[in-house]
């Protein structure tokens, strides 16, 4: 097996300070190839979310090693870590997370304006990827003019138009139903077989977690039952 | 990036346009008002120079009494006609000495009635204060000594009293006596002081004291020197000859003061100077009061636009990218809220000045320092609310409702 595009070795979380410390993870070892597409599940309070959070490079771990493509995250800087998200990573949130008042379009486009492209190539990159999630009749309309189905098309899109490595997605289909939802897991999955985007997803839901390679189960801040990337079965 | 923000930027203030509009309100008004000020003040500190100027550089006023400040006058013995006699024939240089005394009166024609400021003088007083007629003639240095009843009037007291009619020869009435109209003066508009100088009725000296005043006293000696001579040089001169004729000891405290025109325009422009800058000062707070708007408008907007941040950091925004897009938006905000400003005080200050009948003064550099100002206040109150921005953990801000 090659090396991991993730890795988390010994990762250790722990909130507050003092005795109000609470530890949310312990001693977390974890390994996620590229192209695969992975379901992170669990509890609320199981450290899912956190977890998801420091493979996404938006939190740190307390102790351990993060490898990000053999990048040590745990020691770079919160700008180093602005510019890994930037070049390397797209994220898909439960709440859809679109700028109001802003246009599909211009929220696709949002991520590439941090990438100093020209307006015309912004746009274009833009249109292309709401065209992968089937949206390109709707590029000037507002989220507040659009289902939640297709405004979480739009937020896959924004994160798919820099052309990441891996999308993280937090329970991308927790808001909406289920024709919905498996509209959107079609999507990344077609993503992930298609594009070989590496898909990092927390869900609580089985039907959901179904469309991914493996599921990783958390409780209590560790993992309970780390089923085997599918090379090692 | 600059650039990017700037865009960004007036995306963001067209979104909210509204808001935008008022969060600006403040600094358009601040900018304004200073510019205004500043301007109008400019132009009342010109006004006064060139009235004054216009007076004549080369007068000098003498009159009784120590002046206290504008206005107060400690007592003292008032000038006599041999005063002004020793003032025009014992100094050479001196080009004419009129003595001026003045009452105010009600003049009547017809049934036209005036209430205007009547001057005792002699036929000097139209050389020193270079009055020309615009009809019929002046009086003679005889009719003065002769008491005739006889008046020159300005242009104001012809258009009150006589409206379309011509003046010349008829007489006018006030004080219980009557008198003859043999001139008009030419116009000479309003003077700095806000008065207007054409409202106003010259008579013989003589007559004057006789049928209005009742004394022989002399409120003021205006005294007009030759061209190019040195008026302070002459102010001297003038102290001296005035100690000797009134037998101070030179323990003794002048009883009298010498004023030359440039000393008066001097006090004058000062005046105006000093109210202009506290005028310009009370609206450069307003100005601040402007600022202070935009970073409270910039600080709501950060907190509602939390979850914009959240996003912006959480796809790979920099902090200082965060940082910039906000202060540029608050700098873009203040520089409109200035260039409003600027075009209202370029209106406000017009119509006022017409108003007010001074010349529009613009000071450029004034405009300039105001805009700069509200440039800098857009840096000054954008910086801490940007800040606050950039500094957002991007998770805490997602999860903001």
């Amino acid at each position: 097996m090659s090396q991991p595009l993730l890795a988390l070795q010994e990762v250790c979380k722990v909130y507050g300070q003092g005795a109000a410390q609470t530890p949310v993870l312990n001693h977390i070892d974890l390994q996620i190839a590229q192209g695969e597409f992975v379901a992170i599940m669990g509890h609320s309070g199981s450290g899912k979310s956190t977890t998801l959070n420091i493979l996404g490079c938006l939190d740190t771990p307390t102790s351990g090693t993060y490898l990000f493509d053999g990048m040590h995250v745990e020691q770079m800087s919160t700008q180093q870590r602005a510019l890994l998200r930037r070049f390397y990573i797209g994220f898909v949130f439960q709440g859809f997370n679109l700028l109001n008042r802003t246009s599909a379009l211009e929220n696709v486009e949002l991520p590439l304006i941090y990438r100093g492209l020209s307006r015309e190539q912004r746009q274009q990159l833009a249109m292309d990827a709401l065209k992968a999630v089937g949206l390109e009749d709707y590029a000037h309309h507002t989220p507040g003019e659009l289902s939640g189905g297709q405004q979480q098309r739009v937020a896959i899109a924004r994160a798919i138009v820099t052309q990441p490595k891996v999308l993280m997605a937090d329970e991308p289909t927790g808001n909406l139903d289920t024709q919905r939802s498996h509209e959107i897991m079609q999507i990344l999955q077609s993503l992930n077989q298609e594009q070989g985007i590496t898909i990092v997803m927390v869900t609580h839901e089985e039907e959901m977690a179904a469309y991914a390679h493996r599921r990783i189960l958390f409780k209590d801040g560790q993992i309970e039952s780390p089923e085997l990337p599918p090379e090692a079965v | 990036m600059i650039w990017n923000a700037f865009v960004l930027a007036l995306r963001e203030i067209r979104r909210n346009l509204m808001r935008s509009f008022l969060t600006v309100l403040g600094i358009v008004i601040g900018v304004a008002s200073v510019i205004t000020m500043v301007t109008l003040g400019s132009g009342a500190t010109a006004q006064v120079t060139q009235d004054v100027a216009s007076l004549g550089s080369n007068l000098i006023n003498v009159s009784p009494g120590q002046r206290m400040g504008m206005g107060v006058r400690t007592n003292a013995p008032s000038f006599k006609r041999s005063d002004v006699l020793a003032l025009k024939n014992e100094l050479r240089g001196v080009k004419a000495a009129a003595p001026v005394s003045r009452s105010a009166i009600t003049a009547n024609f017809g049934n036209a009635h005036w209430s205007t400021s009547l001057s005792g003088t002699t036929a000097d007083y139209f050389e020193v204060r270079e009055w020309r007629t615009q009809q019929g003639r002046l009086f003679t240095e005889a009719e003065e000594r002769a008491g005739r009843a006889l008046c020159v009037i300005g242009e104001t007291v012809r258009e009150q009293l006589f409206g379309k009619e011509s003046p010349i020869g008829n007489q006018i009435r006030f004080h219980k006596m009557a008198c003859t109209v043999i001139g008009l003066l030419q116009s000479k508009g309003q003077s700095s002081f806000g008065s207007d100088q054409d409202d106003i009725i010259l008579m013989p000296l003589k007559t004057f004291q006789r049928r209005i005043s009742g004394d022989q006293d002399i409120n003021l000696i205006q005294v007009a020197i030759l061209q190019g001579l040195d008026t302070s040089e002459y102010k001297r001169k003038i102290v001296k000859l005035m100690r000797d004729r009134r037998h101070l000891s030179d323990n003794e405290d002048n009883d009298f003061s010498v004023m030359d025109m440039k000393e008066i325009a001097n006090m004058l422009s000062n005046i105006t100077k000093v109210l202009t800058m506290l005028l310009g000062a009370v609206a450069a707070v307003s100005l601040l009061v402007g600022g202070i708007g935009i970073m409270n408008i910039m600080l709501v907007s950060v907190t509602e636009r939390t979850r914009e941040i959240g996003i912006r950091l959480a796809i790979g925004a920099l902090e200082k990218e965060v940082l910039t897009q906000f202060l540029v938006e608050s700098v873009v905000l203040s520089t409109f809220g200035g260039i409003f400003g600027i075009l209202l005080a370029f209106v406000a200050s017009s119509i006022l000045a017409m108003l007010m009948s001074v010349p529009l003064v613009f000071n450029i550099w004034v405009i300039i320092a105001a805009f700069l100002f509200s440039a800098f206040i857009g840096v000054l109150f954008g910086y801490f609310p940007a800040r606050k921005a950039a500094r957002l953990d991007p998770i805490v801000a997602l999860r903001h409702e």
